[in-house]
C-alpha cells in the first residue's frame, strides 16, 4: 500500500477526457515523478489530490483515508502540502511571517481565535520558522518583504513554507517551469538537500527531463490522460512507448 | 507595556492624550475672536469625533487587514442605536446595560449578515453588505416602524414605556449608575472657555480601550492571518487554514465596534433614527478610512476626525460669516469670493470641498493622512543622519 493510492480516476471537461482511468501508487519515502507532454493531464491529476477538482469517478486515498470531497485546507491538515507552478506566497508579509503562518496552521489547526496574544510572544513558532529559513539559507532575508525576493528565492520560500509543516506528502507542480538553467539546478539541489535531510515523500510533476532523471526514484508517464508506463528512471529512459509519447520533443 | 512594544505603546499614549486633552486642543481660538467659529472643542462634536473614531477602528480591522470592503457598515450603527434605545424603554436609562446590549445584538446581526455576505468576495461582497444595509434602512421606515419609530424617530417615553428597572423617580436621561452623562463643568481661562462633559469622557475612555484592543488584534496571530488572507487567499487554504471563520470573526468584531458606536450615540443623545443607516453614511465610513490611511492604526481615527470636522464646521459657515472674514477685500472681489465659496465650498456645498480633498489625497498621497504625516516628518528628519530602520516584523502604524 502506498501512502497515496489513486484508483480508476476519470475526469472530463465537457467533451474532453482529461483523465481516463488513472491508477497510481506513491510509496512512502520515495520521489515519484509524473511526466508527460503538455496537456497530458498532469496538473488536473494533481488538482484531484488537493481538493481543487473532484474526479467524476474513481478514488484517491491518502494515508488510508479518502480525500475526495474534502476542502483544500482539510487535505493539507491531513498532511499534504503543495508547491505551485508559479510560487504562491504571502507577498505583503515578511519572509519570516510567511513561514510562521504554516507553523500556526500545523500547531493550531484550521482555525483558532488567538486575537489577543502578541505574535512576538510565540517564541516556539518563531524559532521553528527561523530554523526552517536557515535550512534553506534564507535566514538573513527574514525581515524582507516577500514581494521583494528574487524569483528563485520566492520558490525557495514556498518550499520552506511547505516543508516547515513536515508534510507526509509534498506535491510539486513543475517547480522549475520557466526557470533559467542556473535556477533549475539550484532548485534540484534544494530538493535533493531536502530529500537527504529528512524522510519525505514527494510527488513531482515535471516537464524538464533533466530534473526528473536527476532525482526521481519512480516515474509515471502520462499521455492523453492515461498512464502509459510506471518504472524506474533507467527503464523509462529507453522505453519505446515513452519515446513515442514525447515524439518531436527534443529533451528525450 | 500592556503587552505592546514601545512603538505601539507610544501610539496608544498619543491617542489617549488626544482624547483626554481634546477640549483644549480643539479650542485654540478665544471665544471672542472671529475665528472661534473654527473651534471644535464642544462636547457634542467631540463626542462625534470619538464615536466615529470607534466605528473606523472597527471598520479598519475588516477593510484594513483583510481588504474586504463592507459598504453597509452604517446599518450596524443603526442596529446598535435602536438596541440601546429599547434598553432605555424596556429597562432603564443606565448605559451600563444599553451599551453592552447594543454590542451583543449588533454582533448577532453581524454574524448573520457576514455569514451570508462572505459567500462572495470582492465587489460582490461589497454589494451584498450594501443590500443588507439598504434593506435595514427601508424596513425601518415600513414594516419595522413599531420597532424603529419610522419617520418620527425613536425616543423614550417616560410615561408609557415599561422601564421595569427604573427606580421611583430615577433619572430619565442616559446615566451611568445614576451619574448624569450630561454633567458639565466649564473653565474660563482668560477669554477662552473649555467645557468638560461626563458624556464625552465616557466616549473618550471607550475610544482608548477600543484602540488598545485594535492594536492587540493587529499584532496578534489572528491579525497576521487576516493580512495573509488579504495577501493570498489561495495560499491560505493550501496551508491548512480555513479562511471562512477568520473572515467571519473579523466581520463580527468590526460590526460590534459599529454597534458600540451606535450605542454610544444613543448614550449621548437619547434618540435614534433610520437616517443613520442610509447608504451615504456607509459611504462616508469608507471615505474616512481611505482619507486617513487604510490598514494603518492611526489613519482611520484621523480620517473620522477630519471628515466630521469638515461636515460640522464647513457646513455651518454662512454667507454673512464669509462677508465678515473677507471684509478687507475690495467690494467686487469680496462679493465674488463669497459667492464662489458659499455656493461651492462651504455651507450646503461642503461636500464639494470634501470631494476635492479626497481626490487630492487619493491621487497624491494614496496612503492617506498618515502617509502625508510621515512624508512631512521625513522632510524634517532628513537633516539628521538616517536612523536605521527597525528590524521589527510589524506593519506600519
Ligand atoms: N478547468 C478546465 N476546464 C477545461 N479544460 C481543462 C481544464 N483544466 C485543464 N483542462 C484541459 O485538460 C487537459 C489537461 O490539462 P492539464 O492537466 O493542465 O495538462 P498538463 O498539466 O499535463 O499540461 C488539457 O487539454 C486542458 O486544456
Ligand atoms: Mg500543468
Amino acid at each position: 500500500m502506498g501512502i497515496l493510492e489513486v484508483k480508476g480516476v476519470n475526469k472530463r471537461f465537457g467533451g474532453l477526457q482529461a483523465l481516463g482511468d488513472v491508477n497510481l501508487s506513491v510509496e512512502e519515502n520515495t520521489v515519484h515523478a509524473i511526466i508527460g507532454p503538455n496537456g497530458a493531464g498532469k496538473s488536473t491529476l494533481l488538482n484531484c489530490f488537493v481538493g481543487k477538482l473532484i474526479p467524476d469517478s474513481g478514488s484517491v486515498m491518502f494515508d488510508g483515508q479518502s480525500v475526495l470531497g474534502r476542502k483544500p485546507y482539510e487535505i493539507n491538515q491531513m498532511g499534504i502540502s503543495r508547491v505551485f507552478q508559479t510560487p504562491e506566497i504571502f507577498t505583503d508579509l515578511t519572509v519570516l511571517e510567511n513561514v510562521m503562518i504554516p507553523c500556526f496552521a500545523k500547531r493550531d489547526g484550521a482555525f483558532r481565535m488567538h486575537a489577543i496574544e502578541h505574535v512576538g510572544s510565540e517564541a516556539a513558532i518563531r524559532e521553528q520558522a527561523e530554523q526552517m529559513l536557515d535550512d534553506v539559507s534564507m535566514l538573513d532575508k527574514r525581515h524582507m518583504d516577500a514581494s521583494s525576493l528574487s524569483r528563485g528565492d520566492k520558490r525557495r520560500l514556498e518550499m520552506a513554507m511547505c516543508l516547515v509543516q513536515d508534510p507526509k506528502l509534498l506535491l510539486l507542480d513543475e517547480p522549475t517551469a520557466g526557470m533559467a538553467r542556473a535556477d533549475t539546478n539550484n532548485t534540484i539541489d534544494l530538493l535533493k538537500e531536502i530529500k537527504d535531510k529528512r524522510d519525505i515523500t514527494m510527488a513531482i510533476i515535471e516537464h524538464d527531463m533533466h530534473v526528473v532523471f536527476s532525482m526521481a526514484e519512480r516515474i509515471t508517464v502520462l499521455a492523453q490522460g492515461t498512464p502509459l508506463v510506471e518504472d524506474t528512471p533507467d527503464n523509462i529512459k529507453g522505453h519505446p512507448k515513452v519515446r513515442e509519447a514525447y515524439l518531436g520533443e527534443a529533451q528525450v | 507595556m500592556l503587552g505592546l512594544n514601545k512603538k505601539d505603546f507610544s501610539l496608544l499614549l498619543f491617542v489617549a492624550f488626544l482624547a483626554i486633552a481634546a477640549p483644549f486642543l480643539l479650542n485654540p481660538f478665544p471665544a471672542s475672536s472671529s475665528l472661534s467659529f473654527l473651534n471644535a472643542g464642544y462636547p457634542a462634536l467631540m463626542q462625534l469625533f470619538a464615536i466615529f473614531a470607534i466605528v473606523l477602528i472597527g471598520f479598519n480591522i475588516l477593510f484594513g487587514l483583510t481588504g474586504y470592503l463592507s459598504f453597509g457598515h452604517a446599518a450596524f450603527i443603526g442596529i446598535g442605536s435602536y438596541t440601546a434605545m429599547w434598553m432605555y424603554k424596556l429597562l432603564n436609562f443606565n448605559v451600563i446595560i444599553a451599551i453592552p446590549m447594543a454590542m451583543l445584538v449588533t454582533g448577532i446581526f453581524a454574524l448573520l449578515i457576514g455569514w451570508i455576505s462572505l459567500r462572495r468576495t470582492g465587489i460582490y461582497f461589497s454589494i451584498l453588505t450594501l443590500a443588507f444595509a439598504e434593506m435595514a434602512y427601508r424596513l425601518s421606515y415600513s414594516v419595522l416602524t413599531p420597532i424603529t419609530g419610522g419617520e418620527t424617530n425613536l425616543s423614550p417615553d417616560p410615561v408609557n414605556d415599561p422601564m421595569v428597572l427604573k427606580s421611583e423617580g430615577g433619572l430619565t436621561v442616559p446615566h451611568l449608575f445614576g451619574f448624569d452623562l450630561n454633567a458639565k463643568t466649564t473653565w474660563e481661562v482668560g477669554s477662552w472657555s473649555f467645557t468638560f462633559e461626563a458624556g464625552y469622557y465616557l466616549c473618550a475612555l471607550i475610544l482608548i480601550i477600543s484602540f488598545y484592543i485594535a492594536i492587540r488584534i493587529f499584532r496578534s496571530p489572528f491579525g497576521m492571518m487576516l493580512r495573509a488572507i488579504k495577501s493570498n487567499n489561495q495560499r491560505m487554504s493550501y496551508t491548512g487554514l480555513n479562511t471562512k471563520p477568520y473572515m467571519l470573526a473579523a466581520f463580527v468584531i468590526s460590526g460590534v465596534y459599529a454597534g458600540l458606536a451606535g450605542g454610544l450615540l444613543v448614550a449621548m443623545d437619547a434618540q435614534a433614527g433610520a437616517e443613520r443607516m442610509f447608504w451615504t453614511e456607509s459611504g462616508t465610513i469608507v471615505i474616512m478610512a481611505i482619507l486617513g490611511g487604510v490598514g494603518t492604526l492611526l489613519g482611520p481615527i484621523l480620517g473620522a476626525g477630519a471628515i466630521k470636522y469638515m461636515e460640522k464646521i464647513l457646513s455651518s459657515i454662512s454667507e454673512s460669516q464669509l462677508h465678515t472674514w473677507l471684509g478687507i477685500l475690495p467690494d467686487w472681489l469680496e462679493d465674488a469670493m463669497v459667492y464662489i465659496l458659499a455656493n461651492f465650498f462651504v455651507g450646503h456645498a461642503w461636500h464639494l470641498t470634501l470631494g476635492l480633498v479626497f481626490m487630492l489625497v487619493v491621487i497624491f498621497v494614496p496612503g492617506g493622512l498618515v502617509e502625508l504625516g510621515q512624508r512631512i516628518g521625513n522632510r524634517f528628519r532628513r537633516k539628521k543622519p538616517d536612523t536605521a530602520p527597525s528590524g521589527e516584523t510589524t506593519p506600519a502604524e
